[in-house]
């Protein structure tokens, strides 16, 4: 470190009171930051949960679905359909919806049912106990162990409940890679019985899972299906119209904003009031600095790493403090919702290096004005 | 000669309401020369020292260091003039409390990239010159005025500039202290290959002056010799 940099340092260490405010400040910031950007990720995260663990690579769906969790049935014969596209390697069915499972104490719990095409079994979870194949016996039923798992009682294999007024049984215990958004336990079963046991509409299918020949083929199944009157997207595609949905038709994605620009307007309050009183204290210094010798750009110097050193702390500290709280959370609490990912750490940082630079602007302005005549004149 | 000033005049403002801080000032200072400016409050002195050592720009006129016209220089050039030529003792000293009495002193010689554990190093045998060995480590404020008059001196020195400036550099001492900070600075500090420009209005301390230079009203009224 050059020998500038080290007086600058000393020079904001020394003053112990103004370093800790602002170091204080911006790991208040960051971590407000840290938490609602986190929450945010994590809501949608979860909120394309079937999307991701079912992996299909396209969707056919209706055009008003917005959501996995909110489908609209199509017909049978819109699976025919698809299956006929050129282009097409292989489609089948999907069902995504709710039943009422009846526990042996007595209690109901909602639980979200997927029926898996018959004969593929596309998009099934992997399997941590049991086998595969036994969910062609009848009435079986594989279940999720994620945060809702104990919500049924933490079932086991061969474990009976009602669903629906008909009987299930746990053939298999699975896991898959993104827990749902609502805290609802899933239930894996074939398609079949998922739309035999489930009180449904007239149409049954969800969504038609289709699996292109190759990526050049994609356009034209999306225009294929649009001929049809129904929305194909691939899974990419369908997140993003997922993602969409929560930032800008519910309020989620504006109160998140709002509430992570508060955060970052508080930390450069803070930061800039504080930085602002750390160079006015030491103006005569700077002063006595300039006429020593010390060019304006060297001044500039000083200050910028002066207010970078802080923001880089305090983001070290703030995001330790947010980590720290999200794996509190999910540790203690099903189904916790928030995700750190580089997307909101790189957020973060930038939003820090904005307050440091603002700060350090305010004094830059005020020390580049010293004249170093003020010295001599006392 | 080390410091030439030809006919410079400084104004404040612009007429009717022009104010003159300095009229026609022309003077020179040798090598080896301890050069005290005189006056009263008012008088152009303050003014005079911020012109020669390259902070305030007269109207016209010109100031040569060393054979250059250092008004000639651009404002980053000025600022190496001010880092390698002069070296500052201010009235209030300055000291940035937060550090050490040797870090204080080795502050010329960062700005000059010197690496830092050899600025210091230089910076301890500078405070043994100026009898503050032993006490580097103390923040300034822990020193006495008299010796935190003697740091300043220490880093106006520790660059070893040619030309000294000392701004009113008794205000803030008791007469006897001043005394000897002033016998000091002549007897140790003061050589053949520096000058030394005091400004002062301590007569107390004439003394120890070469030459004395006499301000009114921004001119110069009279020239004087060492003790006179």
């Amino acid at each position: 470190m050059s020998g500038l940099l080290r007086l600058a340092l000393k020079l904001l260490l020394s003053d112990r009171g103004k370093f800790v405010t602002l170091v204080i400040g911006i790991t208040f910031s960051v971590f407000l930051m840290m938490l609602m950007t986190s929450m945010f990720f994590g809501i949608i995260e979860h909120s394309a949960a079937n999307i991701i663990n079912v992996g299909a690579k396209m969707w056919v769906m209706d055009p008003d679905v917005q959501t996995p969790q909110n489908s609209i049935p199509m017909p049978d014969y819109v699976l025919d359909a698809v299956r006929s596209i050129p282009g097409v390697e292989y489609a089948m069915p999907l069902y995504i919806g709710a039943g009422l499972v009846r526990l042996d104490n007595g209690t109901y719990q909602a639980a979200t049912v997927v029926g898996l095409d018959d004969a593929t079994l596309f998009g099934r979870p992997t399997l941590i106990k049991g086998n595969i194949l036994d969910i062609y016996r009848n009435d079986a039923f594989i279940v999720v162990k994620d945060p809702s798992y104990a919500k049924l009682d933490s079932p086991k294999v061969g474990t009976t409940f009602e669903i629906n007024d008909h009987r299930g049984i746990i053939a298999g215990i699975g896991r898959v890679s993104v827990g749902s958004l609502f805290g609802l336990p899933t239930l894996y079963t074939t398609y079949t019985r998922a739309t035999q046991d489930l009180p449904s509409t007239r149409y049954l299918t969800s969504f038609i899972l289709v699996q292109p020949k190759s990526d050049k083929d994609i356009p034209v199944i999306e225009a294929q299906a649009k001929k049809i009157g129904y929305l194909a997207l691939t899974d990419k595609e369908f997140i993003a119209r997922n993602d969409s949905f929560y930032e800008f038709q519910t309020a989620l994605g504006t109160n998140i904003l709002i509430m992570t620009l508060i955060s970052f307007i508080v930390g450069l309050s803070i930061a800039g009031e504080t930085f602002y009183m750390f160079v006015l204290d030491n103006l005569e210094r700077f002063g006595a600095l300039k006429a020593i010798g010390a060019k304006s750009s060297e001044l500039v110097q000083m200050i910028l790493f002066q207010s970078l050193v802080v923001g880089f702390l305090g983001f070290g500290l703030g995001v330790l403090l947010s980590s720290a709280l999200v794996a509190f959370g999910k540790l203690r609490i099903p189904n916790y919702a928030a995700v750190i990912t580089y997307q909101n750490l790189f957020m973060a940082l930038v939003m820090v290096l904005i307050i440091s630079v603002v700060s350090a602007y305010i004094g830059i302005r005020k020390v580049i004005r010293i004249d170093p005549f003020d010295v001599f004149r006392g | 000669m080390i410091l030439t000033v030809q006919k410079v005049n400084k104004w404040f403002g612009e007429e009717p309401a022009r104010t003159y801080a300095l009229r026609e000032v022309s003077f020179g200072v040798d090598f080896g020369e301890m050069l005290y400016i005189v006056g009263p409050s008012g008088s152009g002195k303050t003014t005079l020292l911020s012109v020669i050592s390259g902070i305030l720009r007269p109207n016209s006129g010109s100031v040569t260091v060393e054979g250059k016209d250092i008004w000639t220089l651009d404002t980053d050039a000025l600022a190496d003039f001010r880092l390698h030529g002069v070296g500052f003792v201010f009235q209030d000293y300055h000291l940035f409390p937060r550090l050490t009495t040797v870090e204080n002193v080795a502050v010329p010689l960062i700005l000059r990239r010197v690496p830092w554990e050899e600025g210091l190093q230089k910076s301890r045998k500078i405070l043994e010159i100026v009898g503050l060995s032993g006490k580097g480590e103390l923040p300034p404020q822990k020193l006495s005025g008299g010796e935190q008059q003697r740091v300043a001196i220490a880093r106006a020195i520790v660059a070893e500039p040619d030309l000294l400036i000392f701004d009113e550099p008794t205000a803030s001492l008791d007469g006897d202290t001043g005394r000897k900070i002033l016998e000091f600075v002549k007897n140790h500090i003061l050589n053949d290959r520096r000058a030394i420009i005091v400004v002062t209005h301590d007569d107390r301390i004439y003394e120890y002056a070469s030459r004395i230079i006499h301000m009114e009203d921004g001119r110069i009224t009279d020239h004087t010799g060492a003790g006179q």
